[in-house]
């Protein structure tokens, strides 16, 4: 087996009686940034903490470059960290601060200073030196924060939501930085945000994590385009999730029918025999309005939204509601009859998930 | 600049809390003063011979250095089991029942007469300990409790994930201990040694059942003194102690104070 960066087995996790995390499995190949991208409270932090040592695993083994740590006490284990509530010394000043873990690997004066320094201008704080952090605002102390954990360049670093204080522009900028640093050292990250953008543009690949597993781990292009699920289908916007059943095909056209006894001609050659059972995934951009015909899903138009370049609608049919974009030239009125059609290309097949 | 208006009922409350304060100060230190052969209030002429009086007792020089003796070992041993104490309490606190926090409360809910009586029957008399061993573990015991709360209430605003932070870049956690969580409570650990210091140094009803002939803690001597005599030496002793103790808070004050220079 290679040798990853990381790599959690089968974790589970408590906090007292509760159970955080239920088997989790993921693994982190040496110089890759991984994001970590789950809704609030699904243990993106816990797994963090896990992997820093801040908490054991009631089951399961953890893995630094191979090397089975899962014993191996926090300050032994060289992970540098941005945390989600910053954690910045409050008797230290901010070059204190940044300078704190150089001078724990016993980097000397001059050398340090020149570091710490450095490292402030391109989080954009060289003036704030000498400043205490009760001195700053949030986004500052965020900063402060990631640049003590960048400093000390680690063969892994952990950021917890490292930018979520920032304003937009500053996101991009130290986004930026942070992706530059890990690249050119060629470090292994993990980054945890909320922020399915950020995510996509930072990471080389991303997991997405539900309940205290990870569902998909996968480049952001893989995730986009083919969710293993429904939850990471949702996830990525595939807000139309019809399940189907294939009832007739002719090579690549295949007649389906959904609830309601509804039937629609697809071009898809990924789904199965007669009788297969799927859920198809649409973005409302991957949906087509157009007139009532026995290839399409017929459907009235209900709620209208004004998307800028788009009107979104919200449409109502037999195999339940669906939402879709039409072009913004000819807008449709509430009550129409409309057929709508899947543009297979832009769609996603999932597996029928019992439920 | 705009003053605050004080609400006046407010204000005489808070001059009435100070008066009340400040008057046995001011009496004690009037009456030390005093060119008289007994305890005078206003001072009655000015004189410092009751402090010459008091400094060549050789029974309230010894006393004296038996009470700063057992002051200083009771705090520190104090200081060193409360503090681990209220940190243990803090850190993991969600894994220890709630009632363990309270054992060390305990001795502030024993009549302190009753206590002082307990430790003379077992330490003393059973165990056969010197006197100023078993004033030491009796002080201890009595300045646990003030120690454990007032570190706890400090350490219960301390966030302890600057511990892991700490942890994370590499220190060792003796370290952190050191120099990151003690410079983060210093004012509470302050606050706590001085408080145990001061309640040590004026025990009168522990002190009372340990104290036999020859070994004897300074109030016991200023009890036996009052009872046989009553001109102004007491009050000098009294200026005199409270001297000390101004020292010695300045002194724990500058020492532990420096832990903020620590880097
Ligand atoms: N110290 C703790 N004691 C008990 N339960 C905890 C503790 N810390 C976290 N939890 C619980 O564990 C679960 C996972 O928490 P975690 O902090 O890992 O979430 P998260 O994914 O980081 O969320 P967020 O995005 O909001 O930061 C949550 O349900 C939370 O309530
Ligand atoms: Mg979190």
């Amino acid at each position: 087996m290679q040798s990853n960066a990381v790599s959690l087995n089968d974790i589970v996790a408590h906090y007292g009686n509760s159970q955080v995390l239920h088997g989790l499995n993921m693994s982190v190949a040496d110089g890759e940034l991984v994001s970590l991208l789950g809704s609030s409270g699904c243990g993106k932090t816990t797994t963090l903490r896990l992997l820093a040592g801040f908490i054991r695993p009631s089951s399961g083994s953890i893995a630094l470059s191979g090397r089975d740590v899962t014993g191996l006490p926090p300050y032994r284990r060289g992970i540098g960290i941005v945390f989600q509530n910053y954690a910045l010394f409050p008797h230290l000043t901010v070059a204190q601060n940044v300078g704190f873990g150089l001078k724990q690997r016993q980097v000397a004066e001059p050398e340090r200073g020149k570091r710490v320094a450095a490292m402030l201008e391109r989080v954009g704080l060289s003036s704030f030196a000498d400043r205490y952090p009760s001195a700053l605002s949030g986004g500052q102390r965020q900063r402060v924060a990631l640049a003590r954990a960048l400093v000390i360049d680690p063969p892994l670093l952990m950021l917890d939501e490292p930018l979520s204080n920032l304003d937009a522009k500053l996101r991009v900028d130290m986004r930026s930085e942070i992706r530059e640093l890990q690249r050119a050292n060629k470090r292994t990250a993990i980054y945890v945000t909320h922020d399915q953008e950020e995510a996509f543009s930072i990471s080389d690949r991303v997991a997405i994590m539900d309940a205290g597993r990870i569902v998909q781990l996968d480049a952001p292009e893989t995730l986009f385009t083919r969710p293993v699920n429904a939850f990471v289908a949702r996830f990525v916007g595939f807000e139309n999730l019809v399940p189907m059943i294939v009832v007739e095909r002719d090579g690549d056209r295949v007649i389906c029918e959904a609830a309601g006894g509804v039937r629609t001609t697809l071009s898809l050659a990924a789904t199965g025999p007669v009788g297969d059972r799927f859920v198809i995934g649409a973005r409302p951009e991957g949906l087509a309005i157009g007139a009532p015909s026995n290839s399409t899903i017929p459907g009235t138009i209900g709620v209208r939204t004004y998307l800028g370049r788009t009107y979104q609608y919200r449409i109502d049919t037999p195999a339940g509601p669906l939402v879709a974009n039409g072009p913004f030239s000819q807008p449709l009125q509430q009550g129409e009859a409309v057929g709508i059609g899947f543009l297979a290309d832009q769609c996603c097949i999932l597996p029928m998930e019992n439920n | 600049m705009q003053q605050r208006s004080v609400n006046p009922v407010v204000a005489a409350i808070g001059w009435l809390v100070m008066a009340f304060l400040m008057a046995p100060i001011v009496i004690v230190i009037g009456a030390a003063v005093s060119d008289t052969t007994y305890l005078a209030f206003p001072p009655q002429g000015f004189s410092l011979r009751w402090f010459g009086n008091v400094l060549q007792q050789r029974s309230f020089m010894a006393s004296f250095q038996t009470s700063m003796q057992v002051a200083i070992s009771a705090t520190s041993i104090a200081l060193a089991i409360g503090l681990f104490a209220a940190y243990g309490l803090a850190r993991f606190g969600k894994t220890i029942p709630a009632w363990f926090g309270s054992v060390f409360l305990l001795p502030l809910f024993v009549p302190e007469i009753v206590f002082g009586f307990s430790l003379l029957k077992t330490v003393i008399v059973s165990l056969e300990l010197p006197v100023t061993t078993a004033l030491i573990v009796g002080h201890t015991i009595i300045c646990l409790p003030y120690m454990v709360r007032v570190i706890s209430a400090s350490l219960s605003s301390f966030d302890f994930s600057i511990e892991e932070a700490a942890v994370s870049l590499g220190m060792h956690p003796i370290k952190v201990f050191l120099t990151i969580v003690l410079p983060n409570i210093r004012s509470g650990v302050i606050a706590a040694v001085v408080l145990a210091f001061i309640t040590s140094l004026n025990d009168v009803a522990v002190s009372l059942f340990l104290t036999g002939p020859g070994v004897s803690t300074l109030p016991i001597e200023v009890f036996t003194y009052v009872e046989q005599f009553f001109d102004p030496s007491v009050a000098a002793v009294s200026v005199l102690l409270m001297g000390v103790t101004i020292i010695v808070m300045a002194l724990v004050e500058r020492t532990l104070g420096l832990g903020k220079a620590v880097k």
